[in-house]
């Protein structure tokens, strides 16, 4: 019973989804609403700015320089539970064995 | 018994392979400005090199390479320095990750270009740190006591790390000794 609701509440989401995805602007829509504020200065200023020709580079390590720190503070987080989660488990086994 | 541990050709390559691995991965980090790449991909390149290392020579024998006592520590300056340019920039005066305020004495477009490097760098470390922490982790070798190998944790990984240790055995001869061993046990039972 649990699972058909399950499959229920996944084909009504879905279905929300679908129907909101037809109101996204075309794919390479230069009118898009994400391409007309600051794509463009992006665009024009990026190499004037930094004099780094990468633009992909400029966008993630200067513009959004912010957004890069947490997306490393994210990868580094992961490592650290590992090493909690892990490290920490097998260090207490071996205690208890010996 | 051909065993993974024998093959002198993996090792061989290996260590053919680890420096221009590493020396590629630092060309992908500096050369981030200029061509798809940067903090991310040159980490990763460079946690693969020590982490190759780590399957070929087993954890032990690769400790020399990179010691899994750095790994965190790796993590940790990477994201110190990524986080110290942005406080470097704010101590010139501006906001936070705000380059052009970096007190290096260079135009504003070159401090900038600057901050790019210093904070991809700092990317790379923290990348390569948590990626070869984690591996260690996984693998759960502990370095230290008589004789680490028997400290891991279950039978499978024990079993797995075991295989993937040879230099030490090597180097000690062991692998040899068990050889004539086997051969002369062979030639007992005949």
């Amino acid at each position: 019973m649990a699972r058909y609701l399950g499959v229920l509440v996944i084909l009504c989401v879905g279905a929300v989804l679908v129907y909101g995805g037809f109101g996204l602007p075309a794919f390479g829509d230069a009118n898009a609403p994400a391409a007309t504020h600051v794509s463009d200065h992006y665009i024009e200023h990026g190499y004037h700015d930094t004099h780094t020709p990468n633009l992909v580079t400029v966008m993630i390590a200067d513009y959004r320089s912010f957004d890069t720190l947490g997306e490393t503070i994210v990868v580094f987080t992961a490592g650290l539970a590992c090493f909690l989660l892990l490290r920490a488990e097998r260090r207490r086994r071996e205690d208890g064995s010996e | 018994m051909i065993h993974p541990k024998d093959s002198v050709i993996v090792e061989v390559v290996t260590r053919f392979m680890v420096p221009f691995i590493q020396i590629f991965a630092f060309y992908v980090i500096f050369h981030g400005h200029y061509s798809p790449g940067g903090g991310f991909q040159g980490g990763a390149l460079l946690a693969g090199s020590v982490l190759l290392q780590r399957v070929v020579f087993g954890k032990e024998g690769s400790q020399s390479g990179f010691a899994s006592r750095f790994g965190i520590p790796f993590g940790v300056t990477g994201i110190l320095l990524y986080a110290g340019t942005g406080f470097l920039a704010q101590v010139g005066g501006g906001n936070f990750l705000q380059y052009d305020h970096l007190p290096f004495g260079l135009s504003p477009v070159y401090l900038r270009n600057v901050g790019i490097l210093l904070v991809e760098i700092g990317v790379a470390f923290a990348v390569m740190g948590t990626l070869v922490s984690i591996y260690d982790d996984l693998v759960g070798l502990q370095t230290r006591g008589p004789d680490a190998r028997m400290h891991s944790a279950g039978p499978v990984v024990g079993k797995a790390v075991h295989f993937s240790d040879p230099l030490s055995e090597v180097r000690s001869g062991a692998v040899r000794a068990r050889r004539l061993a086997e051969e002369k046990e062979g030639r007992d039972a005949d």
